[in-house]
């Protein structure tokens, strides 16, 4: 009984896994990155931009937050090859995964620039910082101390959301759970294992962020994680 | 003694409504003029606009005989550190220390040395009594420490006019005499300052010149004791005679 | 301009799903307020061997997506235990589960930000610490909740698309049913979409408009 457990554990569960991370580690990494830099984009027009600008980006983000990720998945996967885009699997996730945590993303920037008073603004025109120096010096350094909280939980919803990529056939970690879930029926220990692993991506992911805040905190600048 | 710094029919208005309409004055080197008049007669937009951080409408700022123009980055840059200002709210920048708020002016728009930089921000910090108070931050600050520290802040840059915007009215009652020494001695120093304010003994005592603003105007002008005392103008005896009432006398 | 007539047909179908979206998501809500109202006061009052639990259970349900949750209880724990739920019920269940730990969170935060005062002045007249949280700290709470049970509804609506990967009937599952038919995957899904859009700016500015009604006068 048990080593036929073992055998299965170490002939079809672990490797399935370990593919499936691999995977999953390629999807979020570059959507975590991208998804932000959109935010950031996407943030700075809204607060900063002209009327035209801004009004893109206010309704990039409404719809955006606004369908489910599902959904916009299903868009780029099952959708855009009628207007003769056809992307892979992979492809379709990464796509789906930015453009939707980028305007998650983008909440949080917009509320950390409009966070920053005027007066800050003003005492570094008033000694002397051109516009550049300025957003370089004094505006960013605020500005990614007020959004990390919030930015730092959305790269953990993508981790959770990362598995979406499933529902259009990016195998991942979900996926090869399925399969060798399906082909063994042993669904309980297999999703178990899948769960376990997720766990740990957000347990380290969080542990990162929270590193990341406490070399980031000042007085004034406190951290408030729920 | 020659002009320094002199304000040409300066014009601000915002939507339909003319903020400042048509100011003009010259300080000259060393001079202490202060600005009084009611709340919303303009004074923070005309100081403002003495170094742009509002545009003005119309008129002309010369700084020692120059014309600035601020529509030239660079020269808008170089004008300003030559031009120091003090706000009513600190100002002080959330995510520096108060030496990091005094070197940063130094390093990045001076492009001073390091090291040089943190040598003269210590000493600038040091004039103004918080040299043991150099790596806190602003939220561990008091008001009147962090009103220092902005007065530091500006002196770094060796200024050679101050512009002070109510430099004690969000201060509580007790932290104002630690600025206003500040400013007294700085008065003594010889720099040339221009100050809004509503702390009339403390202005009389300073002041070589008083001017009394109202409704984007400068209604009368004059040394300290005139303006107080024996104003012409019934507006300004009346706005002196409420905010002596407040305790403005000595 | 081909895709009209398929739209026509295929719409009302994919509409019918808003009633299934909504009884799961408002099934959710139930449950998860069930857990996460208890999760609360347990976080808030409780000794610490319960707040150790309470931290566990959140960790958990915060930390395993919701398709692998799904597919866990779906194909796993619910049959082991010799339990046949459909996939309508395992959905709301699962979804509780999950909301149940984002609501202990926001319950918590809501009942922390409620004035010290408030318990003392409770005690002072008498109150058992029970009757206190009953009586005077969770009445005040509940109203602060309820801009982020908003965000909470929003939330679950979206994720609700998921709980298609059982084969529940919602709007995802008919919008896919359709497009997979016709092949006009395209607007079929953006109207999907949109209905969700829509779905959730109706609850949202209900939840507003209770938001207000509760409003104690001059209660921040
Ligand atoms: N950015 C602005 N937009 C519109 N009105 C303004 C702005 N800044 C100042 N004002 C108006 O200009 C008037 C003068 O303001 P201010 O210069 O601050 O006066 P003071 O400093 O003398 O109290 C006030 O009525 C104020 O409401
Ligand atoms: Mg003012």
């Amino acid at each position: 009984m048990i080593p036929d457990e073992l055998f299965f554990l170490y002939r079809d569960l672990a490797p399935a896994l370990i593919r499936g991370a691999a995977v999953s580690v390629r999807l979020i990494l570059p959507s975590a990155v991208l998804g932000f830099a959109c935010g950031v984009l996407a943030g700075s027009c809204r607060v900063y931009g002209f009327s035209l600008l801004r009004w893109a980006a206010e309704a990039y983000v409404a719809v955006f937050r606004g369908f489910p990720l599902l959904v916009q998945l299903y868009i780029w996967y099952f959708g855009m090859p009628r207007l003769g885009l056809y992307l892979t699997p992979y492809e379709a996730a990464v796509l789906g995964f930015t453009l939707c945590s980028g305007a998650y993303h983008s909440e949080y920037i917009r509320g950390a620039l409009l966070s920053i008073k005027r007066g800050q603004i003003l005492a570094a025109q008033a000694i002397g910082m051109s516009r550049l120096q300025t957003l370089r010096h004094i505006i960013l350094p605020q500005a990614v101390r007020r959004a990390l909280p919030g930015c730092g939980n959305e790269w953990i919803y993508l981790i959770k959301y990362s598995s979406l990529a499933y529902m259009v056939t990016c195998i991942e970690l979900t996926g090869e759970g399925k399969i060798v879930a399906s082909s063994t029926f042993k669904y309980t220990e297999v999703f178990a294992a899948v769960g376990f692993v997720y766990l740990l991506f957000v347990t380290l992911a969080t542990w990162i962020l929270k590193g990341l805040e406490k070399r980031l905190t000042l007085p004034g600048f406190e951290f408030h994680r729920v | 003694m020659e002009t320094i710094l002199q304000v040409r029919e300066i014009r601000k208005r915002y939507g339909n409504k003319e903020i400042v309409k048509g100011v003009s004055l010259s300080v000259r080197r060393g001079e202490i003029k202060v600005l009084i008049g009611p709340s919303g007669a303009g004074k923070s937009t005309l100081l403002q606009m003495i170094n742009f951080l509002v545009f003005p409408d119309d008129g002309d700022v010369f700084l020692e005989g120059r014309r600035i123009d601020p529509g030239r980055k660079r020269e808008l840059c170089a004008y300003r550190q030559q031009v120091g200002m003090i706000f009513q709210e600190f100002n002080l920048f959330d995510h520096l220390t108060a030496l990091g708020n005094v070197e940063i002016g130094l390093v990045r728009v001076k492009k001073m040395d390091k090291k040089a930089a943190r040598l003269r921000a210590m000493a600038e910090l040091e004039r103004v009594g918080l040299g043991d108070h150099a790596g806190k931050y602003p939220a561990e600050l008091s008001g009147g420490q962090k009103q220092r520290v902005s007065i530091a802040r500006a002196l770094a840059l060796d200024p050679k006019v101050m512009l002070l915007d109510e430099p004690t009215s969000a201060l509580d009652p007790e932290l104002i005499g630690e600025v206003h020494a500040v400013i007294r001695e700085l008065g003594a120093s010889g720099m040339t300052m221009i100050m809004a304010t509503h702390q009339i003994s403390f202005a009389r005592a300073l002041a070589h010149e008083m001017i009394f603003m109202e409704d984007g105007r400068i209604v009368e002008q004059g040394p300290p004791d005139i303006i107080l005392d024996e104003a012409r103008c019934a507006r300004t005896r009346e706005f002196c005679a409420k905010i002596g009432e407040l305790g403005g006398r000595p | 301009m081909d895709f009209i007539p398929v739209l026509k047909e295929g719409l009302p179908y994919v509409f019918k799903g808003t009633w299934v979206t909504l009884v799961v998501v408002a099934g959710a809500l139930a449950v998860g307020l069930s857990i996460g109202l208890p999760l609360a006061v347990g976080t808030v009052y409780g000794p610490r061997w319960l707040r150790r639990l309470i931290d566990l259970y959140v960790w958990f349900f915060r930390g395993v997506p919701l398709l692998v949750l799904l597919f866990l209880f779906y194909f796993g724990i619910f049959p082991f235990l010799g339990l046949d739920l459909s996939a309508f019920v395992v959905a709301v269940i699962v979804l509780g589960c999950i909301s149940g730990a984002y609501q202990s969170q926001i319950l918590r935060g809501a009942i922390l930000s409620v004035p010290e005062g408030q318990m003392k002045a409770a005690r002072a007249v008498g109150m058992s610490d029970l009757q206190a949280i009953g009586l005077i700290i969770l009445p005040q709470a509940l109203r602060l909740a309820i801009p982020g049970w908003s965000n909470e509804y929003a939330i679950l609506l979206k994720d609700s698309a998921v709980t298609y990967a059982l084969g529940v009937a919602e709007i995802m599952a008919r919008a896919h049913h359709v497009a997979s038919r016709t092949y006009q995957h395209l607007p079929i899904y953006i109207s999907a979409g949109v209905l969700f859009m829509g779905l959730t700016y109706v609850g949202t500015r209900l939840l507003a408009v209770l938001h207000k009604k509760v409003r104690i006068k001059g209660y921040a």
